[in-house]
């Protein structure tokens, strides 16, 4: 490229853009958060799902039966342990310490496999006695909807090795930040659906 | 509103993504405690057999999901009216209206109409005992 005949300023403020409104200084942030927003739609209906079908048994075991509660306990301290501890891997983010939120990174993760596989666990023990997803209505919904957040939090663990394995290629680049800031919107989400699916699938599944 | 200012016309505003609201230690501490706090309860009452009427029962428990489910949105996913010159809270709002609309008008509907449609339900079993499916349809 030519430079010494090209102008390579920077372009002065013009009538064609931020005149009144900025963009958001982010957008990739806001546009994560909104696609956030549309899974919740996702989730929402298939809470109405289960409102609406979660106590059409067709004969079959009632919530108080397959309903493990003490699995619950430990599913739920798991998944609120891991969504602090992403935090503190983001407060080490935003001191540049990468050895340090690497390994909180992991133990975050390593909490969420350890959830997704006790609940992988609890899903094979009830389809052995019987009370498997074509069962009865309730027992389809509850396997869609408590699955599918499983199936979030699997491939929200999958993101998270792949985002770790590129921090220690390239380092906390600008890139990295902001993938940094999207997974952990994406794991406290996770958390905040759960706390939907313990509280509405399960106990008040087995009290009604 | 906003003066032109040369941030906004590049791209790459220097490392401004990482200064906006951010989490604090005490801040995710809070929070993990106020969430245990609202964990252990419901769990209590159910497991402990506190309160002895359902509905009562219930109720609680969805409170408290609803309580929980605020205090992981503030100060988990730092939701306040200034991230991104507020269209986070926008997004949130009309979420949460859609939500509501879209869970409670179904619950609404459903049962109403199981309502509406139970004695004629169990009539049509009857029925269907006693007759058989080609009776249903007479017409065809």
């Amino acid at each position: 490229m030519n430079t010494t005949a090209i102008d390579t300023a920077p372009p002065a403020p013009s009538d064609y853009y931020s005149l009144t409104e900025a963009p958001p200084r982010n957008g990739t942030l806001l546009g994560f958060w909104i696609y956030l927003m549309s899974d919740c739609f996702i989730f929402a209906s298939l809470f109405a799902c289960y409102a609406v079908l979660g106590t059409e048994y067709a004969g079959g075991p009632t919530g108080a039966e397959v309903l493990d509660l003490p699995g619950l306990a430990v599913n739920t301290a798991l998944l609120l342990v891991s969504s602090v501890v992403f935090g503190f891997a983001m407060l080490e983010m935003q001191r540049l310490k990468k050895g340090a939120m690497l390994g909180w990174l992991a133990i975050a993760g390593l909490l969420a496999a350890v959830f997704v596989s006790l609940e992988i666990r609890e899903f094979l023990i009830m389809i052995a006695e019987g009370a498997g997803p074509g069962r009865s209505a309730f027992l389809s919904s509850f396997f869609t909807l408590v699955a599918t957040h499983g199936l979030h939090v699997t491939l929200g663990i999958l993101w998270l090795i792949v985002l770790m394995v590129q921090t220690v290629k390239f380092g906390l680049n600008e890139d990295n930040v902001r993938r940094m800031r999207c997974l952990s919107m994406f794991w406290h989400f996770l958390d905040l659906v759960w706390v939907g699916v313990f509280s509405y699938v399960y106990l008040v599944g087995v009290v009604r | 509103m906003n003066q032109p200012s040369p941030s906004h016309a590049v791209p790459h505003d220097g490392r401004d993504p990482m200064h906006e609201h951010q989490g604090s230690l005490r801040g995710y501490l809070t929070g993990f405690v106020l969430a245990a706090i609202l964990t252990v309860i419901p769990f209590w009452l159910v497991m402990g057999n506190v309160i002895a009427n359902k509905q009562l029962l219930i109720l609680a428990i969805l409170a408290l999901a609803v309580v929980q489910i605020f205090v992981h949105i503030v100060y988990f996913l730092h939701l306040d009216t200034r991230s991104e010159s507020g269209w986070n809270m926008m997004a949130f709002i009309f979420t949460a209206v859609l939500v509501i609309i879209v869970l409670g008008a179904s619950i609404w509907v459903m049962y109403a109409e199981n309502a509406n449609m139970m004695p004629m339900s169990s009539q049509y079993e009857q029925n269907a005992i006693s007759h058989q499916p080609t009776t249903r349809h007479p017409t065809r």
